[in-house]
């Protein structure tokens, strides 16, 4: 990729993030393995104890896991690309954390009031659209949704308080 | 005779599957899923796994077979759905359509649109036909060998399935093992339903249920695509596509000639759907074949029609074929394939060998399905493509949203659960850092669906042997599947050897290996 622009700045190189994964992944097969040792990794009266196979798969997680740490420890060359380049993670943030923020009021509101709020603040925000092209796809996607999920289908989704008011 | 008997049979079975889909009901369902199928493979976001994933659970209130014809004719749709984008906008909708562009674009910046995306459509078909054939007469023979399968067999069935993923994978294998082992790992998650213990549940009242690979599948592949599609600042530059059906005729008069590439991306394709090589790989593998033997290989990437078709026999071939094993022995070949057996366990159908017994107008209701399904396929693309091509030119700031609503709509439905919402956000984070590090999806999900299974049938070979691993060798069948699975697990260190050996040859240097 070649961005000469000053805001491109590598946020983290590959080499960092492969480290930080594989010693997460590390981390994980450790978990796995101590609670198998927990529940018995052996041979038990009637067969394999219930931690017999998870303890193989967290060992082959953990020696592999190791490896890719040590490929990437050794060798340097992934230190010059960039994992994610600031722009592109202010990008990847502008959608992550309204969606964050969307499933957070989900709780509160209810999935349909939670999708015409995140839905209506993406365009304004991101897409910068006038209120007309706003407004209509807002609250149509949603209204499909609820015509499709609570009335055609009677699969229910999360409500709030405002679709109880309408007796929903 | 008997092969020749089993044949006949076979035919007469699919007759019967036929009969199930006089039901018109069932016909627009197949229509009705062809639509969603195209419209899924053409928006960012949604894919063949997920899609179906997200609507499984409207599948709830239908029969298991109309509601199997139209989740598989979504995944027939999103197949072809892939084409148009990548032919029009040189965006491949879905992984295995990154061949298509190579020459799909460039034919279509000439002004040939129409005629590349029939000649993929067509190829597409071509491909799936072929492979729907393959299930058609080898599915029975397969499924009734299986019968005798016990679970050592289907253990050593399973083994190689994921090892082949490490053999055939392009990634690091050490990343393919800690995907796989992370997908294990998560199936482990909850009751263990053989002595009632809890495992890695620490406490929590919701990890009871452990993790549902449905939820995993909308996180990493919806959500994950979503964050992707945004990093990369997408506007969507089209072509405009004109297909009428003078173009068409003229196209299809012209495909004959690329009936050798188009077998031979058919047979690439067939075998890379089986062993789990998958789609993508196989299209590549095609296309490299194709642009290797072709006499008009100087033209390749500058719009060679047989360009476009190489790829696209062999990625519909592999993902047809992906349900021949899913279909017979319980394991899918791919992770759309794995989404449909997800939803076969939901209806209480437990895929195998016994599902063609017990389960015979179901079964053979889906295989007269995909023969239909992808003709209706075909139809519905050659007509509609100026509509999905217009859905592509609204901009992402709407769709983005959309998506990741219907997304959340989806996880939420599985199981009523708030949790998988927030779950299947997470699982977003996690596909996003997997991809750009190119950390395998496919052997993760799969991971996830067979564990248990994998776990029960090794528990119970174990049980058998009394803790020998020896069992895995007790007689031939079971023991030629192990050994391969092996040489396909260590295949990346055997292949480094020989290449190794190689080019000390080919160096002249008088080195004779002695060891």
């Amino acid at each position: 990729m070649e961005h000469g622009t000053q805001n491109s700045d590598p946020v983290v190189s590959n080499r960092t993030m492969e480290i930080v994964v594989a010693g997460l992944f590390a981390l994980v097969a450790v978990v796995v393995m101590a609670d198998s040792v927990r529940v018995g990794n052996g041979w038990g009266s009637d067969g394999p104890k219930a931690g017999y196979f998870p303890f193989y798969v967290g060992l082959i997680m953990l020696v592999s896991s190791l490896a890719t740490l040590a490929v990437n420890i050794w060798r340097h060359s992934g230190e010059r690309t960039a994992f994610v380049e600031k722009h592109q993670l202010a990008l990847v943030l502008q959608v992550l954390v309204p969606s964050v923020v969307f499933v957070v009021l989900t709780a509160f509101l209810g999935i349909y009031l939670s999708a015409v709020l995140f839905i209506a603040f993406f365009m304004h925000w991101v897409g910068k659209y006038p209120l007309k092209t706003i407004l209509p796809v807002s609250i149509l996607v949603p209204a499909g949704l609820f015509v499709m999920f609570e009335i055609w289908f009677l699969v229910p989704l999360p409500k709030g308080p405002v679709e109880t008011m309408f007796g929903y | 005779m008997p092969e020749r008997e089993g044949n006949l049979e076979a035919l007469g079975s699919l007759i019967q599957g036929f009969g199930v889909l006089a039901d018109p009901m069932n016909i627009a369902y197949m229509f009705i899923g062809i639509t969603l199928g195209v419209l899924i493979g053409v928006l960012p976001g949604l894919g063949g796994a997920n899609g179906v994933a997200i609507l499984l659970p409207l599948t709830f209130s239908m029969s298991p077979t109309s509601a199997i014809i139209m989740l598989s004719c979504i995944y027939w749709g999103a197949l072809f759905g892939g084409a148009i984008t990548s032919v029009l906008f040189n965006i491949p909708g879905e992984p295995w359509s990154v061949a298509t562009t190579f020459d799909g674009h460039p034919m279509a910046q000439k002004g040939h649109a129409g005629e590349a995306l029939t000649a993929a459509f067509t190829s597409s078909f071509f491909g799936a036909f072929v492979a729907v054939l393959l299930i058609t007469f080898l599915a029975p023979v397969i499924a009734g060998f299986a019968l005798r399968f016990g679970p050592a067999e289907f253990f050593a069935v399973q083994l190689l399935t994921f090892c082949s993923f490490v053999g055939m994978g392009s990634e690091s294998p050490f990343k393919v093992l800690c995907a796989m082992m992370l997908g294990f790992a998560l199936a482990a998650v909850g009751l263990d339903s053989v002595t009632g213990e809890l495992r890695m549940t620490f406490g929590s009242v919701e990890l009871l249920r452990g993790f549902d690979f449905l939820i995993a599948v909308i996180g990493l592949f919806g959500i994950g695509e979503i964050l992707l599609t945004m990093e990369e600042g997408l506007a969507f530059k089209g072509k405009a596509a004109k297909i009428n059906a003078k173009v068409v005729w003229e196209t299809w008069k012209s495909l004959p000639r690329y009936w050798v590439t188009a077998i031979r991306g058919s047979i690439v394709g067939c075998w890379m759907g089986i062993t789990p090589g998958g789609a993508t790989p196989a299209s590549f593998m095609s296309y490299g074949l194709a642009k290797r033997f072709s006499k008009n290989r100087q033209n390749f990437g500058n719009g060679e029609m047989e360009g476009v078709v190489a790829p696209e026999t062999a990625a519909h071939a592999a993902g047809t074929s992906a349900l021949l094993p899913m279909l017979t022995l319980g394991i899918p070949g791919s992770p759309t394939a794995a989404v449909l057996l997800g939803g076969l366990l939901i209806w209480g159908l437990q895929p195998g060998p016994l599902l063609f017994i017990e389960q015979k107008e179901f079964v053979w209701g889906l295989i007269a399905s995909m023969y239909l399904g992808n003709i209706a396929g075909l139809i519905v693309v050659l007509t509609t493509v100026p509509v999905f091509a217009s859905i592509l030119r609204i901009p992402f700031s709407i769709i983005a949203p959309v998506i990741v609503v219907i997304c959340a709509v989806g996880a939420y439905t599985v199981h009523n659960a708030f949790l998988d919402i927030v779950m299947m956000l997470v699982f977003g984070v996690v596909g996003y850092v997997f991809k750009k590090l190119s950390y395998p999806l496919a052997p993760l999900v799969l991971a996830l669906v067979l564990g248990d299974m994998a776990e029960s049938s090794f528990r119970q070979a174990m049980l058998v042997s009394q803790g020998d691993l020896a069992i895995f060798w007790s007689n031939p069948l079971v023991g030629s599947i192990v050994t391969l699975a092996l040489v396909m697990l260590f295949w990346p260190v055997i292949s480094a050897l020989l290449r190794k050996r190689q080019s000390r040859q080919d160096g002249g240097t008088q080195v004779i290996p002695v060891k």
